[in-house]
């Protein structure tokens, strides 16, 4: 973010600004070490993990990528497209379905005053302290029921369910720190409600939505207990799934699960790039007195 | 500049008043068989659940006349421009616009532009399609747009701005596409909600000017709401004091200041305040003198007329501008024990008391007597008779109107 730009360390004494930069660093590392030791298994021959203080790959080898993508094996690598294809499509269903539904209840929620407004929202708060696992067997029996168990369509459904409660809390949020006086202006200039919600609103909480949308890809992206518990059949696994059936009861590929745990990242860092100047900026500023 | 102003410009009350007509009455307008106001409220009221903000405001705007609401802040103001726009409905009374009752009709049905206080510029928009959208929701031709914006760019000075986003706009630079947004629709009233208020001294100080040539060059019928006095004396033809959701006193600003009719409107306007004190109407040698709080001043026969009656209680108000040094002989009417000068450079106030127990009693120097009065010391003030202004204490109506 731009705060750190403009932090303390911009006008601190060289002791201070030694002793932020250092703090920095450990941190840096703290956080990245993990994430080292899974680059270089990943990029490692053998399948046991050598334990070493700095995780640098030895006997450098794409083997490991070339088992999780079924390299030369049409068959195993055209299970792997699938089921990549399993979680990019139940991924961006989902996050369509979050802003889709949750847009415009936003928008209500933050504009209009209605009989059942208050607990309504009280009630998608609720929704919100249950982890999704806990009504794992209830939604199987539900899935089950209308037979959409082992199906793509049946974990959008339940993915959306979580998605969209906050979904709406976030936009609800986005929306009110618009000024209405945006609205009006437009309302005055010749837009119908429904043109300023489309015209003004709207674009003003695209980046807020933008943002809304990848929370949204990104939890069904990870999301693996459900999938793990509905889905059963290896041709419909989401790359969750796939990634712990290298951790095995007795025998656990380490390099196999490393290459995919890298696999199934890079889609999420490839969003977060691209959608690093709308999670930053502030779109709305400057459209009324700043 | 107004014609009221010019005129007024070293010239005594007498001649404002007859310079400045006043307004008409809307009802006076339409039987007289002349052109019917651009703008015309009546009897509107507004409450907001328990709280009544209008309580029966009538309001008529001439063709290509200036109106400014003015009124301290909760009285009503800006919620009777947001109900002309269209922005909040009337529980009661009409609104007419061109001769069109608008009364229940949605903002984009009146053909009103409106510039915010916030300005409220479309922050996904170019200042370009800021000035685009409301010809392009009104499905206007291409060429007609071009030809507008590029009008009204080159009037506000905004061609090399055409591609920046609001953002990146300065405070003047964001009001001035707001004017521009209002400008290009070409509507049936403008309407100004407190434009000025978020920008510093001087610029206010300059688009107030450049407000007024707009206004004087499109003659454009415009409904101005501010709570600064200074605006609302330099911009409008109609002043419209309100004050607690009704019309407390309307006119050419002039006339409002020198002739204000309660009150709430004498201290309202005019900055330092009018200085009020309580008194009683003595009668000695043929001449009525108002006496009370340590001043003893001649009245007007002519001006107060038959509601001088010696031994009334009124209230006696008297501007600070209008309160001087007495030289040449001119009769004293209190003696101010001085406490703080302020000098502006110009002129200057002496801030004092006539009485132990009294109110702080402003007076105004020259720059020259300035130099010649200590805090401490007393000095002999004057007010010439035509300037006193009385008040009924129970009504807070001014006597002699």
């Amino acid at each position: 973010m731009s705060s750190t730009e403009a932090g303390p360390t911009s006008r601190a004494s060289p002791l201070e600004r030694f002793i932020v930069n250092a703090l920095l660093i450990v941190a840096v590392v703290y956080a990245l070490y993990p994430v080292l030791w899974v680059i270089s298994l990943a990029f490692s021959s053998g399948s046991t993990p050598s334990l070493r203080a700095f995780p640098l790959p030895h006997d450098v080898t794409l083997d490991n990528f070339r088992v999780v993508t079924g390299w030369g094996d049409t068959a195993k690598s055209f299970l792997f497209a699938r089921q990549l294809m399993n979680s990019l499509v139940v991924s961006l269903a989902t996050a369509s379905m979050a802003v889709f539904i949750a847009t415009p209840t936003a928008y209500a929620l933050a504009r209009y005053e209605f009989v059942g407004k208050r607990s309504g929202m009280r009630t998608l708060l609720l929704t919100q302290m249950f982890p999704g696992v806990a009504s794992a067997v209830p939604l199987y029996l539900i899935l089950d029921t209308l037979h959409l168990l082992d199906t793509r369509s049946g974990l959008v459904l339940v993915y959306a369910a979580t998605a969209v409660p906050f979904a709406i809390f976030q936009l609800r949020g986005a929306f009110l720190a618009i000024p209405v006086d945006l609205e009006e202006a437009a309302m005055v200039d010749g837009a119908t409600r429904t043109q300023a919600f489309l015209k003004v609103a709207l674009p003003a909480a695209r980046p807020a939505i933008a943002v809304t949308a990848l929370f949204a890809f990104m939890s069904a992206w990870n999301e693996f207990i459900l999938a793990a518990t509905l889905i059963g059949r290896e041709s419909a696994f989401t790359l969750p799934v796939v990634l712990q059936s290298y951790v095995g009861e007795y025998n656990t590929s380490w390099g196999a699960f490393a290459a995919g745990a890298i696999l199934v990242s890079v889609p999420v860092m490839a969003l977060f790039y691209v959608a690093q100047k709308q999670l930053i900026s502030g779109l709305t500023s400057g459209g009324v007195k700043g | 500049m107004s014609q009221a102003l010019q005129e007024a410009s070293g010239t005594d009350s007498a001649s404002i008043k007859a310079a400045a007509p006043s307004t008409p009455s809307p009802a006076s307008l339409q039987s007289s068989g002349r052109a019917a106001p651009r703008c015309s409220v009546r009897g509107v009221t507004k409450s907001f659940g328990d709280t009544s903000i209008l309580k029966g405001v009538d309001l008529a705007i001439p063709d290509g006349s200036f109106a400014v609401l003015v009124g301290p802040s909760g009285c009503g103001k800006s919620t009777l421009l947001r109900l002309v726009a269209g922005l909040e409905e009337a529980d009661a009374g009409t609104i007419t616009l061109a001769g069109k009752d608008v009364t229940r009709l949605p903002p984009r049905d009146r053909d009103v532009a409106m510039v915010f206080q916030s300005y409220a510029l479309y922050p996904h928009l170019t200042v370009r399609g800021n000035l685009e959208f409301g010809l392009e929701l009104r499905k206007t031709p291409r060429a007609e747009i071009d030809k507008r914006v590029a009008e009204a760019a080159s009037m506000l000075g905004l061609e090399p701005l055409l591609g920046r986003l609001p953002k990146q706009l300065s405070g003047g630079q964001r009001q001035r596409v707001a004017m521009g947004r209002a400008i290009v629709r070409r509507p049936t009233i403008f309407l100004f909600d407190e434009p000025l208020s978020n920008l510093d001294a001087a610029l206010r100080a300059e688009v107030r000017v450049e407000i007024r040539r707009l206004h004087d060059r499109l003659k454009a019928t415009t409904l101005y709401v501010t709570h600064d006095q200074v605006e609302a004396m330099t911009l409008a033809d109609t002043l419209w004091v309100l004050n607690n959701g009704l019309v407390e006193q309307k006119g050419p600003p002039l006339e409002v200041y020198e002739r204000p009719r309660t009150t709430f409107v004498a201290t309202f306007l005019g900055s330092p305040r009018m200085t009020m004190l309580d008194g009683v109407i003595v009668r000695e040698k043929g001449c009525f003198y108002a006496e009370g709080g340590g001043v003893r001043a001649l009245l007007d026969d002519d001006r107060f007329g038959d509601s001088l009656v010696e031994g009334r209680n009124v209230r006696i108000g008297i501007r600070p501008h209008d309160l001087g040094l007495a030289k040449n002989g001119a009769p004293s009417v209190a003696e101010l024990k001085v406490e703080i000068v302020e000098a502006l450079g110009s002129e200057a106030f002496a801030h004092g008391w006539l009485r132990a127990s009294g109110p702080s009693v402003v007076a105004r120097l020259d720059a020259d007597e300035a130099r010649s009065v200590r805090p401490g010391s007393a000095i002999r003030v004057a007010v010439a008779p035509s300037r006193m202004h009385l008040f009924d204490p129970k009504t807070g109506l001014a006597l002699g109107l």
